[in-house]
């Protein structure tokens, strides 16, 4: 994969299609790949890497790129075209800046899964014919892709890629039994104390860090209410649980109708909170009271959020009101 | 050398928690290690280090530094400070324990932060010696050893129990008060715990990385180069790097609204973030590029170059495993070092 990719960023940089390429350089060790523009061939054959470590989104990147002029080609997953297409119906990117090659995606592994099964000492990844051998300073693991899978990547909604010039690899399709609304279900089903157990559990870890919204496809605001020292809520660390709560629920009410449900806010957490179960909340809803609806499927659809009609659901009438 | 056996270790940790509030590494809910304060019944984490590091016991996250009360046209100024308790904080690994040193060189000179002072001299530090160095550390390129941590009592694990070191006057008061559990240590069980782990030290992929070629007298050399652009390029400016690292000391002051008063606080700043020492003119650093150079600057050059050479890093590889992009202070230091 790695190889056709770097061929097609020759090529296209070559016959002048475009003038950057997106997508991963090398990292310090097997599985640290950083996300970086590439301006020539030299330095896409120096320091072009893909391989199944390279999990970032690369859409949310465009949106400062397409301010940078010229035409950039980018590598995006299945999952990753959902959230161009969001950005493009928000029209925070330009279509005719960017070039997407579609890669054909078999999942995407998690290394704190491999140290979590106790594998220490990392010295290198290879994977072969199926299987990953994790090369450490105690000797060599063979693992299976499967066993160490990202989280997200497990309740995979879709492998089919809703836009691109071009694909390497094969089409995939929609997947429609997911699960991916199983953990959602659960919570539904707890009484409204357990559930606020629950949260108050997940969201106490949490270091107000930014990081879920920094990565974050659609959050792409100018100036996030958070960071304006003026809008009186711009506090960096919580005084108190209600503030730290207060930033999760108006981000997830702000991307909700919004959120592809791309898992990147989860995937970034450095405290691991399930983010997406939030989100995936919204999503479940919006599914129930307005119709089956999938940010970014199609850049055209009316979002159910951002249009009325007369009988549309009307606050209360869902319930879940605490008794 | 005192040691106590295996058997005994819940006992001792009782002995302490009955005088003062004991703090170790416990698995939270997602087996991740954290600080815990220890109750009968708390198990002891077996991770290499916890996600937050232990600078929260002396620079918490977020504290309140004074109050306003507003009643008519009378604004009552209130000191909210109270008396640190004493407390121990068990389990602090080697980098952790030199970041001490650095906070210190930042609040302990003049003018002394009384906030965090009162919460070092009623704190006591218990290290514990690192049995299995992960790949990202590199405490080794600052001189930290690992197998023989600072702290003032320090631990080592051996085979049937622990072996313990005090260090400094507050360590020898922890270990007399505890003294019934102890029994005399052998010296030779805990040189060779320190030999098996500078062995695994020894073979890590960042053993052997120096930072020569940044530190002191680099400031002309660095700042311009063209570098920094392509470093800072994905970076999220999100600040994880800046919370989870145990040098990191910035901070910001700021008034919360309650109503009726004023609850003044400072919590934890980054210099990734796009307010960061904003003024009335409005920001001094624009860019991300500004902002991402200003963090490593500090800890690879400004820092070294007014404490004798020693960077503001202790290799504990916290930005190295949590950073959403994968950007680093070891890629930067290699990449304008120039070094392998
Ligand atoms: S909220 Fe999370 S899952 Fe949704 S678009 Fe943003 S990063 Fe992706
Ligand atoms: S990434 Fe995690 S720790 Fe950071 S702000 Fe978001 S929820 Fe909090
Ligand atoms: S270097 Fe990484 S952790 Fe630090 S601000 Fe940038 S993206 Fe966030
Ligand atoms: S810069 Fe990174 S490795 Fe160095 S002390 Fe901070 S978190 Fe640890």
């Amino acid at each position: 994969m790695q190889e056709m990719m770097k061929n097609r960023a020759y090529a296209l940089l070559e016959n002048g299609t475009v003038d950057r390429v997106l997508g991963w350089t090398r990292g310090e060790f097997a599985y640290d790949m950083t996300p970086a523009v590439f301006r020539n061939a030299d330095e896409v054959k120096n320091g072009f890497v893909y391989n199944d470590f390279c999990a970032a989104n690369l859409s949310k990147y465009l949106v400062k790129e397409c301010r940078a002029g010229g035409k950039i080609l980018v590598f995006l997953k299945p999952c990753d075209t959902y959230s161009f297409n969001q950005l493009l119906a928000e029209h925070r990117i330009k279509r005719d800046m960017i070039y997407v090659v579609g890669i054909e995606c078999f999942g995407k592994a998690d290394v704190e899964k491999i140290k979590e099964m106790g594998i220490e000492g990392i010295t290198g990844i290879t994977a072969k014919d199926g299987i990953y051998t994790v090369s450490t300073i105690y000797g060599d693991k063979a693992i299976k892709p499967a066993d160490v899978m990202a989280e997200r990547c497990l309740a995979c909604k879709s492998k089919k890629h809703v836009v691109y010039d071009e694909l390497i690899g094969n089409e995939g399709e929609v997947v429609e039994d997911c699960n991916r609304f199983d953990m959602v279900a659960k919570l539904e089903a707890m009484t409204p104390d357990e559930r606020y157990e629950f949260w108050r559990g997940e969201l106490s870890r949490c270091i107000r860090c930014n990081a879920c919204r920094n990565i974050c496809p659609a959050c792409t605001c100018e100036q996030c209410i958070f960071d304006n020292p003026n809008s009186g809520v711009s506090q960096k660390a919580a005084v108190n649980s209600f503030e730290e709560n207060m930033f999760h629920i108006i981000r997830a009410f702000h991307v909700a109708g919004r959120c592809t449900d791309c898992g990147e806010c989860s995937r970034v957490c450095p405290q691991n909170i399930p983010l997406h179960l939030l989100n995936r909340k919204f999503i479940k809803d919006v599914n129930t009271f307005y119709g089956d609806y999938q940010a970014g499927e199609d850049p055209t659809a009316k979002p159910p959020l951002g249009k009325y009609e007369k009988n549309d659901i009307e606050p209360g009438e869902a319930g879940g009101a605490k008794e | 050398m005192k040691k106590l056996s295996l058997a005994k270790l819940n006992d001792f940790f009782a002995a302490i928690a009955a005088k003062q509030a004991l703090y170790l590494p416990v698995n939270n809910k997602v087996g991740k290690a954290d600080f815990t304060k220890w109750t009968a019944g708390t198990e002891m984490s077996k991770a290499l280090n916890t996600v937050r590091s232990a600078k929260d016991f002396f620079f918490p996250q977020t504290e309140n530094l004074m109050d306003f009360k507003m009643e008519g046209k009378n604004i009552e100024v209130i000191d909210s400070r109270e008396e640190c308790e004493d407390f121990v904080v068990f389990g602090v690994r080697a980098c952790d324990a030199a970041s001490f040193a650095i906070l210190d060189s930042v609040y302990l000179v003049d003018p002394v932060d009384s906030y965090y002072k009162n919460r070092r001299e009623h704190g006591t530090v218990v290290t514990m010696a690192c049995g299995k160095p992960a790949e990202t550390c590199f405490c080794g390129t600052f001189g930290i050893d690992a197998a023989n941590p600072a702290g003032d009592v320090t631990v080592w694990e051996v085979a049937d129990g622990y072996m313990l070191r005090a260090n400094t006057e507050k360590g020898e008061a922890l270990l007399a008060a505890t003294a019934d559990l102890l029994e005399a240590g052998d010296e030779k069980a805990v040189e060779a715990a320190q030999a098996k782990t500078r062995e695994i030290m020894a073979k890590l992929p960042l053993a052997g990385l120096t930072f020569d070629g940044v530190g002191v007298g680099k400031t002309k050399e660095l700042f311009d180069r063209p570098e920094w652009k392509t470093l800072s390029e994905s970076c999220l400016g999100c600040g994880t790097c800046t919370f989870v690292c145990p040098t990191c000391q910035c901070y910001d002051v700021r008034d919360f609204d309650t109503g009726n008063g004023i609850k003044r606080f400072r919590c934890w700043d980054s210099c990734m973030y796009s307010d960061f020492t904003l003024m009335a003119h409005g920001n001094s650093r624009n860019s991300q590029v500004e902002r991402f150079r200003q963090r490593f600057m500090h800890k690879l050059v400004y820092y070294p170059d007014r404490n004798n050479g020693t960077f503001g890093c202790v290799g504990c590889g916290r930005c190295l495993a949590r950073c959403p992009i994968s950007m680093n202070i070891v890629k930067v230091a290699k990449t304008l070092g120039g070094n392998k």
